[in-house]
């Protein structure tokens, strides 16, 4: 049962994603494209969904836990660092020379097109790799500090 | 490599609802963040043991809404590449990469983080929008495409 409703929370998202344009590369590429053939499409994807997670989130978060769980898992670093802002700026270089995000690109795998499953393939082992070395420089600085 | 796109303000907006519908809903349900990095990278590298299959659940989801889109209008949504396979690919390894590094993608820190007002996620979103736009300006206006 807890998988169906998982299940159906990625289709409404999936859902959204593949109407508003986001899993299109050429929507995508020509929003930030303002000295060419500029379409705005994309500020109303991010305007409608972070006006309704705003606003779901702040009544959400009011209740004591989550449907399944007895807690929220919310991220708790506030630290702004080199990781966050190097991290940030690689993958606006990768979504640049794509028109593909993560959250783009794993419902365009539902178009059953090869070049998107070449994508999400690589960018797996992309993860991977950035897995590994965030990993390595964790060990190394505890090694460091002890 | 520059196809002209159709603005689709309300498309794209009712996606963007669908999009952050979907972000509350997980937060109301398991109180998770609605990350498609962190969903996708819980599936490489498991955190815990039985984390897995919530995360498999929302990913088969979110494959399944271009389906459900071809569904209710006949077709599935069109989308179109705007570089080679061999950009494709690398772009791919380089978004994983950033991703990774930067905790989070235009899902995690530009709808979830966005509406949590995350300090983190104000410093990563204008980050990545930046190097996405001088990525596609250099491909377009100074390279000619790749």
């Amino acid at each position: 049962m807890r998988l169906v409703i998982h299940y159906l929370i990625g289709l409404v998202f999936g859902t959204g994603i593949a109407i508003s344009g986001m899993m299109d590369p050429a929507k995508v590429a020509n929003f930030f494209d303002v000295a060419g053939s500029w379409d705005p499409s994309l500020a109303f994807v991010m305007g409608g969904a972070v006006l309704v997670a705003f606003f779901g989130y702040r009544l959400v978060l009011k209740r004591p836990a989550p449907v399944i769980d007895t807690q929220f898992h919310l991220p708790l670093s506030t630290k702004i660092d080199g990781r966050l802002v190097a991290g940030a700026a690689i993958f606006g270089v990768g979504w640049g020379i794509t028109g593909l995000c993560p959250g783009g690109a794993i419902p365009a795998l539902g178009t059953g097109r090869v070049d998107v499953l070449v994508f999400f393939v690589m960018m797996a082992a992309g993860i991977w790799l950035g897995r590994q070395y965030t990993h390595r420089r964790t060990l190394l600085a505890t090694r460091r500090a002890s | 490599m520059t196809p002209v796109t159709q603005f689709t303000p309300l498309m794209s907006f009712g996606g963007g609802l669908l999009i952050g519908l979907a972000v509350v809903l997980l937060m109301a349900y398991a109180g998770r963040i609605f990350g498609a990095t962190g969903v996708l990278a819980g599936v490489i590298s498991p955190n815990a043991p039985g984390d897995r299959g919530w995360r498999v659940a929302t990913l088969a989801g979110m494959i399944s809404g271009p389906l459900a889109v071809a569904l209710i209008t006949g077709q599935i949504p069109a989308i179109t590449m705007v570089s080679s396979l061999p950009a494709i690919a690398i772009g791919g390894v380089i978004v994983g990469f950033g991703v990774t590094l930067g905790s989070g993608c235009t899902s995690g820190h530009g709808v979830c983080g966005l509406a949590r007002l995350s300090p983190r996620s104000l410093v990563a979103v204008p980050t990545f929008m930046l190097t996405t736009a001088i990525t596609i300006y250099i491909i377009r206006h100074v390279l000619g495409g790749i």
